[in-house]
């Protein structure tokens, strides 16, 4: 009997140590950069890098919810990002004037903008997610381009009389005087104030992982989880399976408009493009998610700092950092999942090296 | 009062006449063997049953409330349970957490009270904890809570499938070729886990089976069907001593 309670105690603790490390990872990381902030010791390249390494951090733990936990591969996470990016860019603007307070507008715009975004994860949900397999992959690129492609030709501007909308160009507002123009078609938002700082993107960061782990080992991350391993089963134990599917999609998705809020605040000029939020992004958080390991959510934070960092550190080498950056993907690919290198890990882990120490200490 | 009252039921797949006329009437606490050969129609009617197809025409009643035609999710809420075939385990999670998706419905919390870890939660799974582990306690899995499913050799998975089933609080359980791939030693454990299982829980039975040594172990009464319709229904022994029965299996 004892020894069943400490079974079910060890298991629940080890859980909760493993996420205790997970946010052990981001906080000493952020106090580490900080130091090296303050004594100036820090690279400008790391310094410009800092942000969006929170944004990409945050971008791969929330698609391996979907990919991972939820067992659906999505390739249109780029597009949500894009929703919570203008919306967010668009709050800032239209409020610049009537919320002096940079921080305070920072984080409503966020909130709008996780709102906003889990509004139309929900509604792409629906019919996304009655298809499985690769059709809900093709189906979430499609939907990934026309929200990027939408954005492109909206054109929004407020004057005395209120806000206009319109999708042909921007003299078709019929602006007063002295309008303002605020989302200019492919032209973007220009001109949003700099508010991000690294410090709300570690918040940012810490917010997303908290979200997603304590999830992940509740209820609803069981139905979740159960649905993913097999659905006939689930289904017939009760589990409803649209409305856990559609949750966990939602989240995701939500926590992809949280990134694209910070990363629509730390540009001045916001546009979309097929660089920041067309399928090519979505396929770059994705190889984040896979190297790292499907569901592994520690893996994720890892790889997508590596992985963002090296191209950004090479940026000397011009051409070829394309392929040191292929040569270190194919790397971290073995060292994930080849059978050999995961003995190699165990065999060489801290974790048994310390157990070692220990037990030869006592037997000491 | 019948547990389960099947009147009628028929389901036609294009052409072809897969059920027909299929009537049973299971009382509480039996345990009904449902047989036939190969392509019968076994395992159509499970699936009807359980709401994973729906009837052409016929009514399903469960302790006198009509099934017929409700989602799995529901039928599953109103008291029907089963196993599968081929096992169908979550096997990325582990023992224990097997049979907590089972509990899904009985300790409930909502998604944000998991999220925020409110006191709520951490009451529904100390519950949640004690009662899967009195269930793997049961079919001896108590050991391996922390193992994940896939890992139990296949005895093993077929009694977690059947905890799982049970955690659900179930009035009637479906087993599907429940000694599927096992050995005598294996059926023969089961025979008697099948039976604690009725007596332990106070439960109602239905099983397809091909072992006809477990059938004649253990069901009280039986029904026998070949292509698709009802051949012969009664008790167990009268039942497989019939001519027809004998010349459905064996040919003439």
């Amino acid at each position: 009997m004892k020894m069943i309670k400490n079974l079910i105690s060890n298991k629940q603790n080890n859980s909760l140590k493993k996420n205790m490390i997970t946010y052990g990872i981001v906080i000493v990381f952020y106090i580490v950069m900080m130091i090296l902030q303050g004594t100036d010791s820090l690279p400008n390249l790391i310094q410009g890098a800092l942000v969006p390494l929170c944004i990409y951090v945050i971008l791969a733990v929330s698609l391996n919810l979907t990919v991972g936990i939820l067992g659906e591969l999505s390739l249109g996470h780029a597009g949500f990002m894009c929703i919570g990016a203008f919306t967010s860019a668009f709050f800032s603007m239209y409020f610049i004037n009537v919320i002096p307070n940079d921080l305070v507008r920072l984080l409503i715009g966020i909130v709008i903008a996780i709102v906003f975004t889990a509004f139309f994860g929900a509604l792409i949900g629906v019919p996304v997610l009655r298809l499985n397999g690769d059709y809900l992959a093709i189906v979430t690129l499609a939907f990934g381009e026309i929200i990027k492609n939408l954005v492109n030709v909206l054109y929004i501007g407020k004057d005395a009389n209120g806000l206009h909308f319109s999708i042909k160009d921007s003299t078709s507002l019929n602006l007063l005087e002295d309008g303002q123009l605020i989302i200019n078609g492919a032209q973007g938002i220009t001109g949003i104030p700099k508010t991000a700082t690294f410090t709300i993107g570690i918040i940012a960061v810490l917010l997303t992982l908290f979200i997603v782990l304590n999830l992940i080992n509740s209820r609803t991350g069981r139905a979740i989880m159960a649905i993913r391993d097999n659905r006939i089963a689930a289904e017939s134990i009760g589990i409803p399976i649209t409305k856990y599917k559609l949750l966990a999609f939602t989240i995701s998705a939500s926590l992809a408009g949280m990134a694209g809020a910070l990363y629509a605040n730390n540009l001045a000029t916001l546009s979309a493009t097929q660089k920041n939020f067309g399928y090519n992004m979505s396929i770059m958080i994705l190889v984040f998610v896979v190297l790292g390991g499907i569901g592994n959510i520690r893996g994720s934070i890892i790889s997508a700092v590596v992985l963002y960092l090296i191209p950004e550190l090479l940026r000397e080498l011009g051409d070829f950092r394309m392929l040191i950056y292929s040569l270190v993907l194919i790397i971290m690919m073995i060292f994930s999942w080849s059978p050999k290198a995961i003995e190699f890990r165990k065999k060489y882990s801290l974790k048994r090296f310390l157990e070692s120490k220990k037990s030869k200490r006592e037997d000491a | 009062m019948a547990i389960l009252e099947v009147i009628d039921l028929g389901i036609s797949f294009g052409g072809l006449r897969a059920v027909d006329n299929f009537n049973i009437k299971i009382e509480k606490g039996q345990l009904y063997g449902l047989i036939g050969p190969n392509g019968a129609g076994k395992t159509t009617i499970f699936n009807m049953l359980t709401g994973v197809y729906k009837p052409s025409e016929g009514k399903i009643l469960l302790d006198g409330n009509n099934i017929t035609g409700k989602t799995t999710v529901n039928i599953n809420q109103a008291g029907i349970a089963r196993t599968f075939q081929n096992i169908r385990l979550f096997k990325k999670l582990t023992v224990i957490d097997n049979v907590k998706v089972g509990l899904h419905e009985s300790f409930p919390y909502s998604t944000l009270e998991g999220i925020l870890r409110l006191p709520k939660y951490f009451a529904m799974e100390k519950a949640m904890n004690e009662r899967a582990m009195e269930l793997l306690r049961v079919f001896d899995l108590d050991l391996e809570a922390n193992t994940l499913a896939s890992n139990l050799p296949y005895g093993k998975q077929r009694k977690l499938e059947i905890a799982r089933a049970l955690a659900t609080n179930p009035k009637l359980l479906l087993l599907d070729e429940p000694a599927a791939g096992m050995n005598p030693n294996e059926t023969q454990e089961l025979m008697k886990t099948i039976r604690f299982v009725r007596d332990q829980f106070d439960m109602t039975i239905l099983l397809i089976e091909h072992d006809m040594k477990l059938v004649a172990g253990i069901c009280e009464k039986l029904t026998v069907i070949n292509f698709g319709q009802v051949l012969v229904s009664g008790d167990t022994t009268a039942v497989l001593n019939d001519q027809s029965v004998i010349t459905a299996y064996l040919g003439e």
